[in-house]
């Protein structure tokens, strides 16, 4: 009995070998409580968030035209060029980004060409928004005299989320098992027969994930925007790609920038929709990722 | 064999991956040529030796250093926060966390990283601000202020130094840590000597791919960190950023062809070489990260 208490004593650690153990024991805490704090202060700024704008949310403000007042005024202007501009960058983001990821998986010949491509695309990623927003002020909005307009927003932002977009498709289709293209060519199928039958059709989900992240930062854009002259008073439903517009992030700032309370209020009230959306959109991604999962 | 159709379909895949070559080469265009006109007017040595910007008040003045300055200024006061929070988180979630722990946590730090900045913009000014700065502060701080701005910063920089740094450490051989355990070493020392050395290149990865959002965030610092150019690495004082400049003009509809619309595009030059430099080196490393243990 005595015995085996001295030898349990014995292999407890003494010294500074119970120093440094206590040591990486506490440690553990204090790397866990600086993890938490990336949490905490996401948990902490929805909570601000909703007590400061949910008040301010109603169907009042969801559809009323932006005004001077701030309990007057509403998201339905910039709700309405929000869609378009979004609809558009999507339209043309999906055709280019899908085909240029098709051609370096697939078609293009490896070399030269092929490296500059990808280098460029890796590079491009890394561009802030607001030379985005310059390249769209010079080219779009002067160039092609498309002005401050949907069509001139949706070009801009398209170009910003094209790298994201190729990068996630190219991901996707690497992803395919080279089986499944050697049997389709192996039955008499061309290489693009093989790539719209079953590469794209096996990569989509991988595809889709990547598409839906891509457009969810497009929504949240604001500087490029901002540059191609987005910054206007807008009181009218838009209905054509050539109409100048407003969007939710662009409220955002507008409202954010005036010194009355009752904006920071509205400014509030419009982040918890522009949160809603950008949630909801990385969640639908998530979604679609799990599924292609554990198929 | 001809496929027709094939062709044609094969040589539009190549027009779309062309479109992303042309927009570098637009990219580069538009801002040079703008640059060289304003150059015309403005002198090398005024751009880079003057040490004031006053592009609207006479006599003006086109010292970049004030703007440079000021980019600096939230760089340093956002890595001087995000670094050892976002080391730490790394350290945690790669070498601490159950696996479980870590798929729950991982995915909400990241969330961080997809909050529009606009958001943060926001909380910068009215939160962290006027609620929190100013209580403690008093006058001591202005109310466009380097520190707001820069604490909201390293909250959107974290993810990118944590989810970066933690892919480098959990990427680091398990033959490495057993070694180590062997030897005696504590979880501590096993994580900070041994693990955190091995992904060095990846923790110098993901600082600067950090440091290369904070240059070229615009809306953060266009809203709470004001628009004074000034010449300061105090955190307490208004200052003007380089993109914050650059929105200002945006905003303010400068006409084509004064000088001030064309110090866009001067500033605009400096800021994309920023960028790309911190960019290029950030990938670099990442790569040789990945070769090294892969």
């Amino acid at each position: 009995m005595t015995e085996a208490v001295n030898v349990a004593r014995t292999l407890q650690p003494s010294g500074q070998v119970a120093r440094r153990q206590r040591f990486s024991r506490a440690s553990t805490w204090m790397f866990g409580a600086a993890t938490s704090i990336g949490v905490i202060v996401l948990v902490f700024l929805a909570i601000d968030t909703i007590l400061t704008g949910g008040s301010r949310l109603s169907w009042d403000f969801m559809t009323s035209y932006p005004s001077r007042f701030a309990e007057r005024a509403g998201l339905r202007s910039s709700i309405f060029g929000w869609a378009w501009v979004l609809g558009l960058t999507v339209a043309m983001v999906i055709p280019v980004g899908i085909a240029t990821a098709v051609w370096i998986e697939e078609f293009a010949p490896r070399g030269r060409l092929l490296s500059v491509v990808k280098l460029n695309i890796a590079n491009l990623a890394g561009v802030p928004s607001i030379i985005y927003g310059v390249l769209g002020l010079v080219i779009f909005s002067r160039a092609f005299g498309l002005g401050s307009s949907i069509l001139a927003g949706a070009f801009t932002l398209a170009l910003m989320i094209l790298p994201m977009t190729v990068v996630a498709a190219q991901e996707a289709i690497s992803q395919v098992p080279s089986s499944l293209r050697d049997g389709s060519l192996a039955l008499g199928a061309s290489r693009w027969q093989t790539v719209w039958h079953h590469v794209l059709p096996t990569a989509s989900p991988g595809i889709a994930t990547g598409v839906i992240l891509a457009i969810s930062r497009a929504a949240g854009e604001t500087a490029a925007l901002i540059m191609i002259g987005a910054f206007a008073f807008i009181a009218f439903d838009n209905t054509s790609p050539l109409d100048d517009f407003t969007t939710v992030p662009i409220q955002i700032y507008n409202w954010t920038i005036r010194p009355q309370e009752a904006f920071r209020q509205n400014a509030s009230a419009a982040i918890i929709v522009l949160m809603v959306a950008v949630m909801t959109f990385n969640l639908f991604a998530a979604v679609v990722r799990e599924r292609f999962r554990h198929n | 064999m001809a496929r027709p159709f094939e062709s044609l379909i094969i040589a539009s895949l190549w027009a779309s991956a062309m479109v992303s070559i042309v927009t570098t080469v637009l990219i580069i265009v538009v801002l040079s040529r703008e640059t060289i006109t304003f150059f015309q007017d403005v002198s090398f040595a005024e751009f880079f030796l003057s040490t004031e910007w006053q592009p609207l008040l006479k006599p003006v003045s086109f010292g970049v250093w004030e703007l440079v300055a000021g980019t600096l200024n939230v760089v340093l006061w956002s890595l001087l926060i995000a670094l050892p929070i976002g080391l730490m988180s790394a350290i945690f979630l790669s070498e601490y966390a159950h696996p479980r722990t870590r798929q729950v946590l991982k995915p909400l730090l990241e969330a961080l990283a997809g909050v529009p900045t606009v958001v943060y913009a926001y909380f910068a000014l009215t939160f962290i601000t006027q609620d929190v700065l100013q209580p403690l502060l008093g006058t001591n701080i202005q109310f466009f202020n380097s520190l707001g701005a820069s604490i909201v910063m390293a909250v959107m920089i974290l993810p990118t130094i944590a989810s970066i740094s933690e892919d480098a450490m959990s990427s680091v051989p398990r033959e490495l840590r057993e070694a180590a355990y062997g030897l005696g070493a504590t979880r501590f020392e096993v994580a900070t000597r041994v693990v955190f050395p091995a992904a060095l290149s990846g923790i110098i990865a993901s600082i600067l791919l950090a440091i290369s959002r904070v240059v070229g965030e615009t809306m953060i610092v266009a809203v709470a960190a004001g628009s004074t150019p000034n010449l300061t690495l105090s955190p307490l004082e208004s200052i003007q950023t380089m993109t914050g400049y650059m929105l200002q003009v945006g905003i303010g509809d400068a006409a084509r062809g004064t000088v001030e619309y064309k110090s866009l595009f001067a500033v605009g030059a400096m800021l994309a070489m920023m960028t790309l430099t911190f960019n290029v080196f950030g990938q670099v490393l990442v790569r040789r990260f990945r070769e090294v243990y892969s």
